[in-house]
């Protein structure tokens, strides 16, 4: 089925289980254990080797010598590959260049391992051990000794700003004249905000069991996108892509890290293929850090005009980042073509060469960091202007792609309509807009607020539903649950399209040979999934009426199929055998006609302690408008970690990048900090809901990454309401502030 | 974590003669820190002299002359809910609950949480040079990321800080450590003198000798007066210490020691008796050398201590 024509009434619009606060259905068989991880299967590979990663000790380099002589003696170890003994892997440069339309280009996702002496970062293999056990193999790594030559590696963003080139990726817009416009302007700002490198954090380390049937490969892994992991493995092993099985059936969590395949994939099926038996490897925790993506980090300045009435005239966004060679970095300009009206903008991204551990996407790539920037940006705006700031928002709303112009307009934009629903909700009228006038006891209180918005994206998205003889439905599909609820909303979808209840829906999941998924990635899984789940009940409910002998207008409901006065039980018309149906939701060009997105408003606020600049939230709510909510109890969740993301964007997460050695210094979870529960104070939700029937049948939009958007520009903004201190170096944390806090006796 | 061989004890004799007999041989108690080192090869014990099941160590018992001693093997938890610890030495209750998390406390034991070692990135990361745990490779730590470290008490060769919120409680309130050796003979280290300075030899981190087991600590008559632990942190809970600040506003006038600046539980009895916050703040960060990256742990230091004073005491 194709959606190139805005969606009319649907059968999902009836609503009887699609909307419904549905609890997870894969809950469960997760709070009793029974829902296997990548690393947890056991049964298929009873006699799994284990393999570990020993990793590069320096950011940028060569390996001159390396001994595993030790390693190979160690009681226990079957293998130990390094780059002297590895198979031949291909990369990304070995392929030819994909053309535009090319689909799922050869080695776009392929992540080769020990092919050389180079070392391009810190973190990367240089030798993977394998053995009986996990504590053997661990110990025989620990005996591989590794010379290096430290070669000049470019770890620094702030050094290497000067030289940085426009970012291929990014999209660069310049509109009207932006020099005039901002030149002349009565109120403006031009201020600059950096943003650290940020890690997914993710319960879940990056996991994989490898097991070979003579030429074939199964991979029980850790993956956001089935069809990555089985195209970036076999593209790198140099075999045919339907030589690869993946599943992924469940999934502790990826925040983007898990687009990618890493050393345990690769490495695992590698050595599984010489053992001739299975292999398992689980990155370690420290390992994560320095071994996967990360996000990049930025530096933005973000120049900002209007005239007295608040109205922008001028919109800059220039951001500096940097990754290594050919990649991507953090495109947080981006989501300013969209955001807010003005006649003259000024779009850019610049792009430097790091030698650091690659980048990658982390929940929001680009807006994440972009929005930390722009919607601080507006709260100085709007201090300049003596304007409510989110008044300021309001009259800076625009209907239409403003860098395009109204030729193109949004689907659905309720923007305003979060800032007023959140602000009421909030109480945002009980603000004092004079920083550092509340107290609470020893707490100097603020109030903040931003505005937040992602690009709706879609994507193709396979299922099959079958009908089966006891009138009950199977849904196979290969998409992903990372923790989401995609279970969920896509049993949902089929109980709503074929007028069953959702206990008589099986679903399964994340097996690379069920057809062909979105995957969870770029908040496209939810409603690009459930759309292919509409696609293929749309088919079934056809093939059904057509073998019930009906015709014209269908109406499943309560386990029945009617037409013209007449109505047969499923279970009747299965009783003549199964019944399937497969299709494929594809996409015309709404997006482009249309631009898409979903948006955010929120609202916060915090305690900073008036002696030691502690900053504690004390209580957040946001507003968000995402289309359809296909399951409020799903997406609230998707919201609340969003929000819980967000502080800790805003008040702790950094990787500390340690100039000298080319790596990120604080590799575990006690140093890189997120958030504890007792950082997180009631946070509110509300939806502000509505129906995209641009963006699919199921007039539903991304939600996994609006929830971030904006979050931590709102605890910023409300640190300066509570003390006045404006930090344009994220984190924002007590000792930027200190200097600035009362004087104390 | 390398293999490793292990033998549980029941006397505390035994545990010393056990981990004297054979080198490389270490304790183990709730093992939330040893595990963590062992693991990532920043300890590599060949031996594990498992001491849970001496007996006698988890209870606490009134001293002669009036005050508490404190098993080896009492948990944090139980240690923090004591009642005789509440009412009498409510900073310690203060500062063990401030610590680490609840599940951790409920396996910490009282001498581990004393030993637990520094949190200094570069300690736990064998790719980097670090004096602590490899003798004469050097301090990253200096030049780098230094923003948790110590500010005073440091040396050229280490600038680690010692991370136990306990500790803090414990020298303030002038607890003494008592160890048995493998030959039986026993002592008691005033705490004060139970931590060293790192020098010239960051490795070496107490007093204690080989074999040398921890079997209690005690507390001296109860102090009276009003006990405050305050601990500044990044986020809520579950983060070590950035600086930490002790006190007792008693009878006997006021007690002062600090957590998260020194490689060690930091007082300075010569600076409690001063009549004013910068006074004492003063003597206590006297012969401060921070780094840029942690130079605002002595703005902290002076804040908590004008707070102090200011209010009478700390929340
Ligand atoms: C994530 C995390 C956060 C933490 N946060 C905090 C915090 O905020 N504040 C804080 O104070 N602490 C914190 N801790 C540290 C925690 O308090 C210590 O790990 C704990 O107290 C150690 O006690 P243990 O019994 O587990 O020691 P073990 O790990 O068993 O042993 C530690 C050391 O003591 C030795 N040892 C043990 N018993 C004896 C004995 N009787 N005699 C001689 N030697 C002995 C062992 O050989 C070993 O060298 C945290 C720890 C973790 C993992
Ligand atoms: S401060 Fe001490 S523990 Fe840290 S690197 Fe230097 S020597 Fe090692």
């Amino acid at each position: 089925m194709k959606f190139d024509q805005p969606a009319g009434a649907n059968p999902i619009d009836r609503g009887t289980v699609i909307g419904k606060p549905q609890v997870r259905v894969d809950g469960p068989l997760k709070v009793s254990g029974l829902a296997p991880y990548a690393y947890e299967y056991h049964d298929p590979a009873p006699n799994a080797a284990y393999g570990v990663m020993v990793t590069a000790g320096i950011g940028k380099g060569r390996i001159d010598t390396i001994d595993t002589v030790d390693a190979e003696r160690a009681p226990g170890v079957l293998l130990v590959l390094t780059h002297k003994n590895a198979p031949k892997m291909y990369g990304k440069a070995d392929f030819p260049k994909p053309g535009p339309t090319d689909k799922d280009p050869k080695g776009a996702h392929a992540a080769p391992q020990l092919q050389g002496a180079e070392i391009k970062q810190f973190g990367q293999a240089v030798a993977f051990v394998v053995a009986e056990t996990f504590e053997q193999a661990t110990a025989a790594a620990a005996m591989a000794r590794v010379g290096y030559s430290n070669g000049k590696g470019r770890f620094s963003l702030a050094a290497g700003k000067a030289s940085a080139q426009p970012d291929p990726k990014g999209k660069d817009a310049h509109v009207g004249d932006f020099a005039t416009a901002f030149a002349t302007a009565p109120i403006k700002v031009d201020t600059t905000y950096s943003t650290p490198n940020h890690a997914q954090s993710m319960m879940e380390p990056h996991a994989t069991l490898a097991i070979w049937s003579g030429d074939q490969l199964t991979l029980y892994t850790a993956h956001q996108v089935i069809h990555w992991s089985t195209q970036g493995t076999a593209d790198t092993l140099g075999i045919p892509r339907e030589k690869v099985r993946s599943i992924s059936a469940y999934v502790g969590g990826g925040f983007g890290s898990k687009l990618e395949i890493y050393g345990d994939s690769i490495l695992s099926a590698a050595a599984a293929r010489q053992l001739g038996r299975p292999v398992k490897c689980a990155i370690t925790r420290p390992q994560t850090y320095n071994h996967t993506t990360h996000r990049p980090p930025t530096i933005q300045q973000l120049r900002l005009a209007a005239g007295r009435d608040g109205r922008l005239t001028a919109v800059g966004h220039l951001t500096w980042t940097g990754d290594q060679e050919g990649e991507r970095g953090e495109l947080a300009s981006d989501q300013s073509r969209l955001m807010y009206a003005g006649a003259n903008r000024l779009i850019e991204t610049r792009f430097t060469p790091l030698d650091l551990p690659k980048g990658g996407s982390m929940r929001a790539p680009g807006e994440a960091a972009g929005l930390l920037a722009l919607e601080c940006a507006m709260d100085e705006l709007a201090v300049e202007l003596g304007m409510d700031p989110v008044e300021l928002r309001i009259v800076n709303d625009v209907q239409y792609d403003p860098t395009v112009g109204p030729s193109r307009p949004f689907s659905d934009r309720k923007m305003v309509e979060c800032l007023r629903q959140g602000a009421e909700a909030f109480g945002w009228s009980r603000r004092h807009p004079t920083p550092a006038t509340l107290r609470d006891g020893r707490w100097l209180v603020g109030y903040g607020m931003s505005a937040g918005i992602r690009n709706n994206i879609v994507m193709p998205s396979g299922t099959r539903v079958t009908l089966r003889r006891d009138g009950t439905v199977l849904v196979e599909t290969a998409m992903t649950d990372i923790g989401t609820g995609s279970y969920t909303i896509n049993a949902q979808t089929a109980a709503e399209m074929l007028g069953l209840p959702l206990d008589k829906v099986t679903i399964r999941l994340g097996d690379s040979l069920l057809p062909k998924a979105a995957g969870s990635g770029g908040s496209w899984g939810a409603n690009s999934s459930t759309a292919g789940t509409y696609a293929a009940c749309m088919m079934l409910r056809a093939a059904i009426a057509e073998r019930a002998g009906l015709s014209g207008d269908t109406l499943f409901a309560d386990g029945h199929v009617s037409a013209g006065g007449k109505s047969v039980a499923l279970r009747h018309v299965a009783a003549a055998g199964p019944l399937t149906a497969e299709d494929t939701m594809s996409y015309g060009d709404l997006t482009k006609q249309f631009a898409q997105a979903s948006f955010a408003a929120h609202f916060c606020e915090i305690g900073v302690d008036r002696v030691t600049a502690e900053i504690r939230v004390r209580r957040m709510t946001s507003a968000y408008s995402a289309g359809r909510i296909l399951n409020p109890i799903t997406a609230r969740s998707q919201c609340l970690g969003g929000m819980t993301m967000g502080i800790g964007a805003a008040l702790m997460e950094e990787l500390v990048v340690d100039e000298r050695f080319g790596y990120f210094a604080n590799h575990d979870l006690a140093e890189y900090q997120v958030p504890v529960h007792a950082d997180i104070p009631a946070l509110e939700v509300l939806f502000v809901e509505s129906l995209d029937d641009k963006s699919s049948p199921m007039k539903a939009r991304g939600i996994g990454e609006v929830g971030i958007c904006g979050v931590g520009a709102a605890v910023a903004n409300a640190v300066y309401n509570a003390c006045g201190v404006r930090v344009r170096d994220f984190p924002v944390q007590l000792d930027k502030l200190l200097d600035h806090m009362p004087v104390m006796a | 974590m390398r293999a490793f061989t292990y033998e549980r004890v029941t006397t505390a004799q035994a545990a010393a003669q056990a981990v004297a007999a054979q080198p490389g041989a270490k304790f183990i108690a709730g093992g939330t820190n040893l595990l963590d080192l062992a693991k990532l090869e920043i300890e590599t014990p060949t031996h594990l002299v498992d001491v849970n099941r001496v007996a006698g160590l988890d209870r606490i018992v009134p001293t002669p002359d009036g005050g508490l001693r404190i098993g080896a093997l009492v948990r944090n938890t139980d240690l923090a809910a004591d009642h005789r610890v509440r009412t009498d030495y409510a900073v310690l209750t203060r500062a063990l609950l401030a610590g680490a998390s609840g599940q951790l406390r409920n396996k910490a034991t009282t001498a581990g949480n004393l030993l637990q070692r520094t949190r200094c990135v570069y300690f736990y990361d064998t790719s980097k040079p670090c004096n602590k745990r490899k003798p004469g490779s050097g301090c990253a730590a200096r030049g780098g990321y230094s923003r948790g470290l110590a500010v005073v008490g440091v040396s050229d060769q280490c600038i680690a800080q010692h991370p136990s919120d306990m500790a803090v409680a414990m020298r303030l309130l002038d607890a003494k450590v008592e160890t048995v050796m493998p030959d039986g003979a026993t002592r008691a280290i005033p705490i004060t003198d139970f931590h060293t300075l790192p020098g010239k030899t960051p490795w070496i981190e107490t007093v204690l000798r080989p074999g040398e087991f921890i079997t209690a600590v005690t507390l001296p008559r109860p102090l009276g007066g009003v006990h405050s632990y305050a601990k500044v942190r990044d986020r809520a809970s579950y983060a070590f210490a950035l600086v930490s600040l002790a006190a007792v506003d008693g009878p006997g006038g006021r007690r002062f020691a600090f957590g998260g600046i020194a490689p060690k539980p930091w007082r300075v009895e010569a600076a409690e008796p001063m009549g004013s916050a910068g006074a004492v703040a003063d003597h206590v960060l006297a012969e401060a050398a921070p780094t840029a990256d942690n130079r605002y742990k002595l703005t902290l230091v002076r804040r908590l201590l004008a707070d102090h004073f200011e209010t009478g005491a700390a929340a």
